[in-house]
């Protein structure tokens, strides 16, 4: 019964979400629409997660399966594929790698300018991190320091620590 | 035969379900990212139809039912990117930041390829929206003028790509980031990308699928601009 409940909510808000699509002018799918509807329903607390996950875990893992139907229908354009297949590959695998090698060198530029200036500020101040463990002698200063600095990634080695 | 199978509801239900799980079945053997179950249970399901002389009507019967679940599903993924509210407000500017550059590079990617090709309106708004998420990809497609069936075999074709080349793509550019790599791979390759993102780690696995949602939702908004570009 708990199951039910939970689709029923998830389905109400599918239903507003239509209404919405019919009344909003915009080209937006009703989906989307719910999709907002759902995420403010949680962040606002007024859609406890306990509420929804169970039922909201079990339809995305059977997502995959909701775009068989589409897909098949191929089947009655396969004129109209045959006739943008070369432009179709082309364009997905050039995009997918400009799209992925923007991504990531913008994140990790602003990630890293974010850090410099955070670790510049740090210095300024002479190693405020520190100050806890000044009666401890100077190498554990220094111990310290690199752990700040480790933190703020001056270090680099974020990537080896997180795997 | 063919007349029971035009009255069945659960003719094409079954087909389906029984042609993804033998996707999932291969995909388990081969492990390769080319072995996608949809792609798999498509090609399954187009060839029975065409060999037995089935109409796609009589298929779509049925399945027509499976697609119903395309909007509650979509309305589902606020959990998994509502879990991950955390890990967005601890790098909001590289998150909005990287995200915002990677759609906007796949909407003029595309366009200014489109344009070269000499594609038209119809063919342009199909693969516009193909590097997202096919619960908002083939919506978009849909409300924008595009051919759904194709939006969806371009997605699943951008999935794969990026499994496949987003490694390649990390060391070329020297991104080393697990926070960038992460966003990359779910703003490029959706959710294709992100089961290879979760192989690569945690972090990897979480930055890839908030990605998906957030590229998903900014696609949409900037859609509209581009779309008026190849009338």
């Amino acid at each position: 019964m708990k199951f039910l409940k939970q689709l029923s909510i998830i389905m109400g808000i599918s239903f507003l979400a239509e209404i919405m699509e019919y009344l909003i002018p915009l080209p937006v799918a009703a989906s989307i629409y719910g999709l907002v509807l759902m995420l403010a329903g949680l962040v606002t607390g007024l859609i406890p997660l306990e509420k929804v996950e169970g039922a909201a875990d079990f339809l995305i893992e059977i997502m995959p399966v909701v775009f068989v139907p589409p897909a098949v229908g191929l089947i009655a354009n396969m004129e109209a594929l045959a006739e943008m297949a070369v432009p179709l590959f082309a364009i997905c695998i050039v995009t997918t790698i400009l799209v992925m090698g923007v991504t990531g060198r913008t994140a990790q530029w602003i990630m890293r300018n974010g850090r410099k200036r955070k670790a510049s500020r740090m210095r300024e101040c002479g190693g405020t991190g520190t100050g806890k463990e000044a009666a401890g002698g100077q190498e554990t200063g220094i111990l310290q320091r690199t752990g700040i600095l480790q933190e703020a990634g001056i270090m680099q080695e974020t990537d080896h620590r997180i795997k | 035969m063919n007349e029971i199978l035009e009255k069945s509801v659960f003719f094409g239900m079954f087909l389906t379900l029984l042609c993804y799980q033998i996707g999932l079945w291969v995909k388990k053997k081969a492990k390769c990212s080319i072995a996608n179950p949809l792609l798999i249970a498509s090609v399954l399901i187009i060839a029975a139809l065409l060999v037995f002389q089935i109409d796609y009507q009589t298929y779509e019967n049925g399945a027509k039912y499976i697609q119903y679940f395309l909007t509650p599903a979509t309305v589902s993924l606020a959990v998994p990117l509502y879990r991950q509210l955390s890990v967005l407000k601890r790098y909001p500017r590289a998150i909005f930041g990287g995200i915002a550059a990677g759609v906007l590079t796949a909407m003029a990617g595309v366009f200014l390829l489109s344009l070269a090709f000499g594609l038209t309106h119809e063919q342009y708004m199909t693969l516009l929206p193909k590097s997202i998420t096919t619960a908002i990809g083939m919506g978009i497609s849909e409300k924008m003028g595009g051919i759904p069936a194709i939006t969806v075999v371009s997605i699943v074709v951008t999935g794969i790509c990026g499994a496949v080349l987003a490694e390649g793509v990390f060391k070329l550019l020297k991104i080393q980031e697990p926070v960038a790599r992460g966003l990359a791979i779910g703003t490029g390759a959706h959710a294709l990308g992100t089961s290879r993102a979760m192989e690569l780690g945690e972090v990897e696995g979480a930055m890839s699928s908030l990605s998906i949602v957030v590229a998903g939702i900014l696609t949409v908004a900037a859609v509209p601009v581009f779309a008026g570009l190849i009338p």
